[in-house]
């Protein structure tokens, strides 16, 4: 017997993604920002290898206000994935895997990545200033 | 494979709109997923309008409702309405949850019902679980023991060994949480899915079976089990309360800890 065509059921379109989904599929978005964002750090370190001429150009380009919006970035990427992580680690060896427990640290990734970016930049610009 | 877009055949076209007959004292709106397997047509969302006054509590009454009273046609699964038989899974208001277990107090103003995610449609709100059934056989749920059982009573378990099952036993094979699953979504031709791994977990936590290594060895595979990454959609989907995220991570666990 020859089977139907059966079409595929909405799936992303339709569904409305728990927070706690949103907050998975960031930690990737941002691990993958991150491994990118190595590409600059990188490039950071060599220009200062290759002479101050270069680490000075390098260091107008991060100055620059596409350059700081850059850093902003890596920065949020950074602290949000350190801190999902550390809630991956509890996962790992089987703790907060009630709901109740799974909204909390929700909250409190989010919650700590922000304060961590908002300190790190008050004493980068408070420095510059 | 990650495909984020419908393939063309399957995308959801606007479909026809039903007024209700007079005037309606407490009137609620449904969009309902339809597909008809004997037209060469697109699926499509239909609009149905029904009095909630001569209507019961639930979104499966409202369902049945339309079906008596304004079409026929409209395909959907249910047996117990109560929660206990698994056939009336769907997507109601973006969530996977039973039709008989979500009162319609709880939707918005216009109720959104689709089949499961990600599975293929026999017919409007039926999908196609073939697949899930074939993978929940791979996993063997049924005890094995070498051991024969004694003479003259059945395998015994002390409550603190049958306690251990709490939370696996009760699940009633919905689907509501594998189809819940982006991982599952992606890659539901080799993962298993939670509902599935939630069954494994079942029995690899029975002290009556004695094929523990045997049914881990099965599940050491790099999409069978480990596609799981604790995105959470399972549990927070699971209308029986169940926690099959939890499930898979103490299959992990048993992977690690028999490494010694």
């Amino acid at each position: 017997m020859k089977i139907p065509h059966r079409p595929l059921s909405p799936h992303l379109q339709v569904y409305n993604l728990p927070l706690t989904a949103l907050l998975s599929i960031s930690h990737r978005i941002t691990g993958v920002s991150l491994t990118l964002g190595i590409v600059l750090l990188t490039l950071w370190v060599f220009s200062a290898a290759l002479g101050e001429e270069e680490y000075n150009l390098f260091s107008l380009f991060l100055n620059f206000w596409l350059g700081k919006l850059v850093l902003f970035g890596f920065s949020v990427a950074l602290f949000y994935h350190l801190c999902n992580g550390i809630r991956h680690l509890f996962w790992d060896i089987g703790m907060n895997f009630d709901l109740k427990k799974t909204m909390l640290a929700d909250y409190t990734v989010l919650f700590s990545s922000i304060i961590l970016t908002i300190l790190v930049w008050f004493f980068a610009l408070r420095d510059l200033i | 494979m990650v495909e984020f877009a419908l393939p063309k055949k399957s995308r959801v076209v606007e479909g026809k709109t039903f007024h209700a007959n007079g005037n309606l004292k407490n009137p609620k709106r449904f969009f309902v997923y339809r597909y008809d397997p004997d037209k060469e047509e697109n699926p499509s969302v239909d609009s149905f309008q029904i009095d909630l006054d001569s209507c019961g509590p639930m979104v499966l009454d409202a369902l049945l409702k339309i079906k008596d009273e304004i079409d026929s046609s409209l395909t959907l699964r249910r047996s117990c309405r109560e929660g206990i038989c698994g056939s009336c899974a769907m997507n109601i208001d973006g969530r996977n949850t039973l039709a008989c277990l979500k009162p319609i107090s709880e939707c918005k103003e216009n109720v959104k019902i689709y089949p499961l995610p990600h599975l293929p449609v026999v017919k409007d709100l039926v999908p196609d679980v073939n697949h899930v059934y074939a993978q929940l056989n791979s996993i063997e749920p049924w005890m094995k023991s070498d051991t024969p059982p004694p003479a003259s009573e059945e395998r015994k378990q002390s409550p603190k060994e049958r306690e251990k099952l709490d939370g696996l036993w009760e699940c009633i094979l919905c689907f509501c949480c594998s189809t819940s699953c982006p991982s599952y979504w992606w890659n539901g031709d080799r993962y298993l899915g939670p509902a599935v791994l939630l069954q494994a977990a079942r029995w690899i936590n029975d002290s009556r079976d004695e094929a523990l290594g045997e049914r881990l060895d099965q599940l050491e595979d790099p999409f069978k089990l480990y596609r799981c990454h604790t995105i959470m959609n399972c549990t927070n989907a699971c209308p029986k309360g169940l926690n099959p995220a939890k499930a898979i991570a103490s299959i992990k666990s048993k992977m690690v800890e028999r490494l010694g």
